[in-house]
């Protein structure tokens, strides 16, 4: 299929149309509209459920009816929306329901702004509701990946019966760029034995986060945790450009990593050995890799558009074989590559601590 | 001689939690008579809510989903509209429903949402111990309105089904009680008649149950039977305040 | 010869009374034998006086009884 210009939000939004999607249960918040609009405009004509729910409360509580059905769901929304999804997303973690949330994340905390930001990073891969619990956390990093790791989302929130998140941010959301689906696609087809289809030559089933027996309820957790470990093990993704002789190493997701990248060619150009570590899963979280590039006379900059979240993954990863430097913007505003670049030479040079 | 009287197959044989003489067992039975009666138990997948039913799940004998507390209506709606032919329904008792969840079930019930939807109206909330409901009476005393509700501090109960009726949405809005035998009967038909509105797509369909709670009323199960008859039914009106089919036939 | 007959299932009953109040004979009341919840589970005291009408058994929440009749009661 050839390229098409489209928005990030159109593209996951196309993307999940033809994973199989067969509802979208959603409410309107900015930066996220062009996925319930587009889901609206598309979704009921190619075999789908589109509904605009009263709440995001209600839309998430849909998603874990729909996903415990048994079929393909999704949500969307933005950052003062999500929060009040956590409740439901704790639920749907702990009845080990199938779904995929978009974040199309906004500057906060309180209704904070519209501008893009990563503030909602420790919400998303520490948990964010109550409970001891992980979604699987997918940070795309242009238009292409918004549709790539919404693919990705489905198979694996069915593969590991578990919510998966797709941490994006304004401006990828509303960016265009060209973006390419595979001809044909023909969705993955799970089997759901689990799943409440109406108990038809079988015993009930039944979807529930409830146990009030303490000794089966921790027998419960420990078969969720090691769950965690397993997905830990098998579903890590990154992506690394130039780490091999850097002396400084950029991380960063997302925007974020878009603008390391422009300040690593800016620092490669100016002599300057840098590095690109890009985490694409946020949650497993890609330490041992991390960890591994970690040895004295290197150093880390996290490059954020939070208050420095990301980088207390960063310091776990390199347990203090490596320091770990902060290059930041709050509020909305995006970091710069010459920003960041700055920051990276005064790192090279021991101008900070 | 007969067998007229028995436990119905859309019940398990899971003994039920609920206190002496609560009728949330007979409000279970009677779902599972009319689940049965209307042949329907392996298409049903009921939504269980929190509060003393949370267990709801446990108890009837097809697929069931356990929802976060209000939500009901919520998870109904995400299963009815990916399985239209499925038979939902919830369960809710009167803190779910008309305090943590009003949103939830004003907005299925003005989308016609195409539902079954029982809700026990207790005047209480039994499970986390007697505490003021947005169903307790006016003078009732309760764990957390200890001299008796006033409209000064809390405000006037909320009658359900008048509320609904407001609304274009739904298509059969019914109290009944459970204070006798014979409104039990009742009882029984409106919860029937709320899951044939379902079977014909006639839209969202509420049966209110008056239901006791002899444990938190501080009485014994016939006097808060007999509690329920003086007080809630006087406050609550029996009755059907919607219906469709009634419409149409005439 | 008695019309019906009320079988209690004496495990799941949990001696509310609300049967014995709602049988129109006085048929049932609360026994002496005790389940192993510790309730005081009902039995037919006067089991001649039945008439299968079903009454008790459509009052009790924990579905403790099964009633069996003669002949399908007169509408």
């Amino acid at each position: 299929m050839a390229k098409t210009l489209m928005k990030g939000n159109e593209a996951l939004s196309e993307a999940a149309i033809r994973a199989g999607l067969k509802a979208f249960y959603g409410y309107p918040i900015t930066p996220q509209n062009e996925v319930p609009a587009y889901m609206a405009e598309h979704l009921p004509l190619r075999g789908g459920v589109y509904l605009q729910a009263e709440s995001e409360v209600s839309a998430i509580n849909m998603v874990y009816g729909a996903a415990g059905a048994g079929v393909r769901v999704m949500t969307s929304s933005s950052s003062p929306g999500i929060s009040l999804k956590q409740e439901g997303i704790s639920y749907i973690a702990a009845a080990q329901l199938p779904c995929v949330i978009v974040n199309v994340v906004r500057n906060g905390p309180g209704l904070g702004g519209i501008q893009p930001a990563q503030g909602d990073y420790f919400q998303a891969v520490k948990g964010g509701g109550h409970g001891d619990y992980h979604m699987i956390v997918l940070a795309p990093g242009n238009v292409q990946e918004m549709a790539d790791l919404t693919t990705l989302g489905f198979d694996l929130a069915d593969k590991w019966r578990n919510p998966v998140m797709i941490l994006g941010d304004g401006i990828l959301g509303q960016m265009m760029e060209p973006v390419e689906f595979a001809e044909n696609q023909e969705p993955v087809n799970v089997e759901k034995p689990w799943a409440t289809t109406g108990a038809v030559d079988r015993e009930p089933n039944i979807v529930n986060s409830l146990d009030i027996i303490p000794e089966k309820a921790e027998k419960n957790m420990q078969a969720l945790l090691a769950k965690y470990e397993k997905i830990k093990e098998e579903e890590v993704r990154w992506q690394e450009d130039g780490t091999e002789d850097a002396d400084v190493i950029l991380v960063g997701y997302g925007t974020s990593a878009r603008v390391a990248r422009s300040a690593m060619e800016l620092a490669r150009k100016e002599g300057l050995k840098v590095g690109l570590f890009r985490p694409i899963t946020l949650w497993p979280f890609p330490e041992q890799r991390l960890r591994e590039l970690a040895k004295p006379g290197r150093k880390f900059l996290a490059v954020e558009m939070s208050a420095g979240q990301m980088i207390e993954d960063v310091r776990l990863a390199v347990n203090g074989v490596s320091p770990v430097y902060l290059s930041n913007r709050l509020g909305g505003m995006v970091p710069t590559p010459e920003d960041v670049l700055t920051k990276t030479r005064d790192i090279v040079q021991g101008r900070v601590n | 001689m007969k067998t007229v009287f028995q436990k119905p197959e859309a019940m398990t044989d899971v003994p039920m939690h609920y206190c002496p003489g609560c009728t949330h067992g007979i409000i279970h039975r009677l779902v599972a008579e009319a689940i049965d009666s209307l042949g329907i138990r392996e298409q049903t997948i009921g939504v269980a809510s929190v509060g003393c039913s949370v267990f709801a799940y446990d108890y009837f004998n097809c697929d069931m989903q356990q929802a976060a507390h209000g939500r009901a209506p919520a998870v109904a709606t995400g299963i009815k509209r990916v399985r239209p032919e499925a038979m939902v329904f919830t369960y809710q008792g009167d803190g779910d429903l008309a305090s943590i969840g009003m949103a939830e079930i004003v907005h299925a019930a003005a989308r016609g949402e195409n539902i079954t939807v029982v809700f026990v109206n207790n005047a209480i909330y039994g499970m986390t111990s007697g505490q003021m409901a947005p169903t307790s009476l006016l003078g009732q005393k309760t764990a957390t309105s200890p001299r008796g509700r006033t409209v000064e501090e809390m405000g006037y109960p909320i009658k359900m089904c008048e509320l609904l009726a407001t609304l274009d949405g739904p298509a059969y809005l019914s109290r009944v009680s459970t204070h006798d035998s014979r409104h039990v009967l009742q009882a029984g038909k409106a919860i029937k008649k709320a899951f044939e509105m379902q079977q014909q797509k006639k839209g969202f369909a509420m049966v209110e149950v008056l239901s006791t709670c002899s444990v938190n009323w501080g009485m014994t199960p016939a006097n808060a039977l007999k509690w329920m008859a003086e007080n809630m039914v006087p406050y609550y009106p029996l009755g059907v305040y919607r219906d469709v089919t009634a419409k149409e036939g005439n | 010869m008695p019309r019906g007959e009320v079988i209690v299932n004496k495990e799941l009953c949990k001696e509310c009374s609300l049967c014995v109040v709602a049988c129109p004979h006085g048929v049932l009341g609360i026994g002496k034998t005790i389940n192993s919840k510790g309730y005081h589970s009902v039995e037919a005291v006067a089991p001649e006086k039945c008439t299968g009408c079903t009454l008790c058994a459509v009052m009790c929440p924990d579905v403790v009884l099964t009633i069996k009749r003669k002949s399908p009661e007169r509408k």
